[in-house]
């Protein structure tokens, strides 16, 4: 019999403490962000689709077309091409090509480059209508931004 | 010829308070939709509705033409006549119960001998149209929301009915305005607090709200007797939900909190409708708040309440009124 | 029992399908349960909607480049899962990471568990029916995220470790705020137990269902909280110690009631005790590299086989590995702990509540794909 009381009075006095808990919360400021209409500042070390870094003394890409990126991609997402050229030491860049569906964004080809020709962009808002869209191409990529 | 003049200003009677019963109906939803997004919202550190009007004031009546323009899917192995009433009939028994509630002194549809009893007979109906909907969707989760509506609103009628028979012992009467009334000195829920308290338990579990929302617990049933139910269909199950809400809130506010007594306004004859008002809404803001505290019961647990502390102290506290109210 | 009686017996039986989609079951699981009334009579989980065949691509690539899928097998728990792939290749390869690193895959790694169980928290109360307390929890779970996006550059499928350490150094914007996550976790708990862990309606929901024996996990291989919660302290950082967890001083929480009750305080306390990890591996944090001097281009793995395993948030997690002695291995096997939990759902629930089997099941903290690797 005292059980039976004990209980229904700790239960109850259980049940007021978590309603004070929601009252309190009411009047706290919210903590979301309305997405559309304000942005979270992202960090700079987000880690987003590959890009290729602009070389300050060229205008360019700093590319020496090696292809260890491609190699290394677990993935082969990575498709990279060069020509020979009059005047250019090594093979030119003529493509360069992501597969953005298929990335699965763990940095080895940042990694591996040679040369650090290779940065992550900052780029989060990423939608389509087909794969397609998101076959990036790199170099005219670099080419827009310059 | 005679006899229609007679009963026309009856009739009119009528028709002007079921127009307005729908207005409460309707009116009530809009309110309660919103306030309840809102808060719950905000009881989650979040704004709630933002988009569409001031603080998405709107929101509900664009959701209302979203839900007015959806397609009636009817399952292809559906009983179809049953599958289509029972939204209608979770939704039409509400206007009955609005009839004869005392807003303030003047402001009454009828005042009838037997108002609570017409309440509660047509609250009731309410089950019938969930175990309709969840057996005529001929869906597995919407029967068992079905059936668990139905062993939870009949055991949690008999303390609601035990609470409020002190109060109609007490009184002497089943009128609602009168009970209101007999309240002038001191309200009813300082006289009988645990009537009071029982009539919220039991109140909670009458309109299959958190945490006793076990026909349409989506985690388990994912959304209970209306799992198959789309577009306007839904809807009115909701309106009916909201519209048993404000009953409920509002039979507690006549018994227990004195009708639409308050502090005086000028014309109080009619006014007193706003301290009514406000008093069913602290309750609503009550059952919205608990809903998002609690976890969900379990079934027997649901049951075992009921049976072992709510059914013996109503019967308790309605031996205890008898008595004194024989000996005063 | 004669068969025509049972074939009678299972007659009027009602069978549901809970699940591919189904708000309870947290992914593509689908559970056949048989009822007689709310009872679950008989449960069978049926899997295989997620599988990607992790275990398969592992053998057609460099060891090294298998990393990322670690990540996508237990996305909860991705650092943790990276951690143990990381040691298993090191351990074939003989490449040692250096301290720092071991440091800060301790320090990532517990912010990744801590980050688990609140989610965890967050979606079992959701299935017990409590809305709010998963919103207070992402509140507390998107703090820890931003910190690790901040190193790791992602938000839940991180690739941060590598062979021979991790892919990069913390800073002290890091460590402050990870010191302020640490406050305000602290701060935090008595809230939830206000709000949640003492309601008398979960309480009643959680203690004395799905009840567990020390032998019943033997049976079943089950590790983690739910084997802690039997009484048994078997944690693998403190029975088989592995990269730096020796030098921190922390409990391995237990509780002997064996129910849904006692993994859910476990949980609690793992959280604090993770917390404490965290701490001390901050004030003991070394200088120096977090990358190996020289860890070869081409991965070679000597032939043989091998085995690493670490403490995952369900439980114990393996990796084994038969290397034929080129960079490509042979075999990967992975034996993630939540595919043993789950083969307990048929004995622990036959007989329970619909609404049981859901607060079991819920318990389990089950992550589909990790089933479904």
């Amino acid at each position: 019999m005292k059980s039976y009381f004990s209980e229904l009075f700790t239960g109850a006095w259980s049940l007021i403490i978590g309603l004070k808990v929601t009252i309190k919360a009411m009047f706290r400021p919210i903590v979301t962000v309305q997405y559309p209409r304000e942005k979270l500042e992202i960090t700079p070390n987000y880690r987003g689709h590959i890009d290729l870094v602009k070389d300050e003394e060229s205008g360019s890409h700093k590319c020496i077309t090696c292809g260890s990126c491609m190699r290394e991609c677990p993935s082969d997402c990575i498709v990279v091409d060069g020509e020979k050229r009059e005047g250019v030491k090594g093979k030119a860049l003529t493509v360069f090509t992501l597969d953005f569906t298929k990335c699965s964004l763990c940095g080895a080809c940042v990694e591996v480059c040679p040369t650090d020709a290779l940065d992550y962009s900052n780029d989060y808002e990423l939608a389509g209508f087909t794969r397609e869209e998101f076959h990036f191409d790199i170099l005219k990529r670099l080419e827009e931004r310059a | 010829m005679e006899t229609f003049y007679s009963i026309l200003p009856e009739l009119i009677r009528i028709v002007i308070c079921a127009a307005c019963g729908a207005i409460i109906v309707f009116g009530n939803a809009l309110v309660m939709g919103y306030a309840e997004r809102k808060l719950a919202g905000h009881i989650m550190l979040r704004p709630g509705p933002m988009e569409v009007g001031f603080h998405g004031i709107l929101q509900l009546v664009v959701d209302g033409l979203k839900l007015m323009g959806k397609q009636l899917v009817v399952p292809a192995q559906a009983d179809k006549p049953l599958f289509m009433i029972a939204p209608l009939l979770a939704f039409a028994p509400v206007f009955v119960p609005l009839l004869v509630l005392p807003f303030s002194e003047k402001i009454q549809g009828f005042d009838l001998d037997v108002g609570l009893l017409l309440i509660l007979a047509f609250a009731s109906l309410n089950v019938l149209a969930i175990l309709i909907g969840g057996w005529g969707s001929n869906n597995k989760y919407s029967l068992f929301g079905a059936f668990r509506s139905v062993a939870q609103n009949v055991a949690y009628e008999i303390p609601m009915l035990i609470s409020l028979l002190a109060i109609v012992f007490m009184t002497n009467t089943f009128s609602l305005r009168d009970i209101a009334a007999a309240q002038s000195p001191v309200w009813f829920v300082v006289l009988q607090p645990l009537a009071f308290l029982i009539y919220i338990v039991a109140m909670v579990a009458e309109t299959n709200r958190a945490p006793f929302d076990l026909p349409e617990a989506e985690s388990e049933l994912t959304a209970g007797f209306h799992t198959e139910y789309s577009g306007m269909s839904f809807s009115l199950f909701v309106l009916g939900e909201y519209a048993n809400m404000f009953i409920v809130c509002s039979i507690a506010t006549v018994f227990f909190l004195g009708g639409s007594s308050g502090i005086p306004l000028p014309y109080f004859e009619y006014s007193g409708a706003i301290w009514f008002l406000a008093k069913v809404y602290a309750l609503m803001f009550f059952l919205v708040w608990i809903r998002w505290t609690y976890p969900r019961t379990r079934f027997d647990q649901l049951m075992n309440f009921c049976w072992k502390y709510l059914i013996p102290f109503s019967l308790v506290n309605l031996l205890i009124t008898v008595v004194m109210v024989k000996l005063i | 029992m004669n068969v025509e009686v049972l074939e009678d017996e299972r007659h009027h039986r009602f069978v549901l399908n809970m699940g591919p989609q189904h708000p309870s079951t947290h992914g593509v699981l689908r559970v056949l349960l048989e009822l007689e009334g709310e009872y679950a009579m008989s449960l069978l989980p049926v899997l295989g909607y997620g599988h990607r065949c992790h275990e398969k691509i592992a053998e057609f690539k460099p060891a090294k480049s298998f990393m990322p899928n670690t990540a996508r097998m237990d996305y909860l728990g991705a650092l943790i899962y990276n951690h143990g792939y990381a040691q298993l290749l090191e351990k074939a390869t003989g490449v040692e990471a250096p301290r720092r690193a071991e440091y800060i895959r301790v320090i990532t790694s517990e912010l990744n568990r801590i980050q688990s169980h609140l989610l965890w928290y967050g979606a079992y109360l959701l299935d017990l029916g409590a809305f709010t307390p998963i919103m207070y929890a992402f509140d507390d779970r998107e703090e820890i995220l931003d910190i690790l996006e901040d190193i790791t550059g992602s938000r839940l499928t991180y690739c941060y470790y590598r062979v021979g350490g991790v892919c990069k150094d913390i800073d002290d914007k890091f460590v402050t705020r990870t010191r302020a996550f640490i406050d305000r976790l602290r701060g935090r708990f008595p809230m939830y137990d206000e709000l949640v862990n003492g309601n008398v309606i979960l309480q009643k929901r959680l203690i004395n269902v799905g009840d567990l024996t020390p032998q019943t996990c033997y049976r079943y291989g089950i590790t983690g909280p739910l084997l802690r919660g039997t009484g048994v302290a078997y944690d693998l950082r403190r029975a088989e110690p592995y990269s730096v967890y020796p030098e921190f001083d922390f409990e391995v929480p237990t509780e002997t009631s064996g129910d849904c009750m006692a993994s859910f305080k476990v949980r609690f306390r793992e959280m604090e005790q993770s917390l404490r990890i965290i701490e001390q591996a901050l004030d003991k944090l070394p200088e120096g590299p977090v990358m190996a001097a020289k860890v070869p281009k081409k991965l070679k793995i000597p032939a043989g086989d091998y085995n690493s395993s670490v403490e995952a948030p369900r439980g114990e997690l393996s990796y084994y590995l038969v290397a034929d002695g080129s960079d490509v291995p042979y075999r990967l096997k992975v034996r993630t702990p939540s595919f043993s939990n789950l083969s307990v759902v048929p004995e622990m629930c036959e007989g329970m509540l619909l609404s049981d089997v859901v607060s079991a099941m819920g318990s389990l903290d089950l992550v589909i794909p990790e089933i479904d690797r």
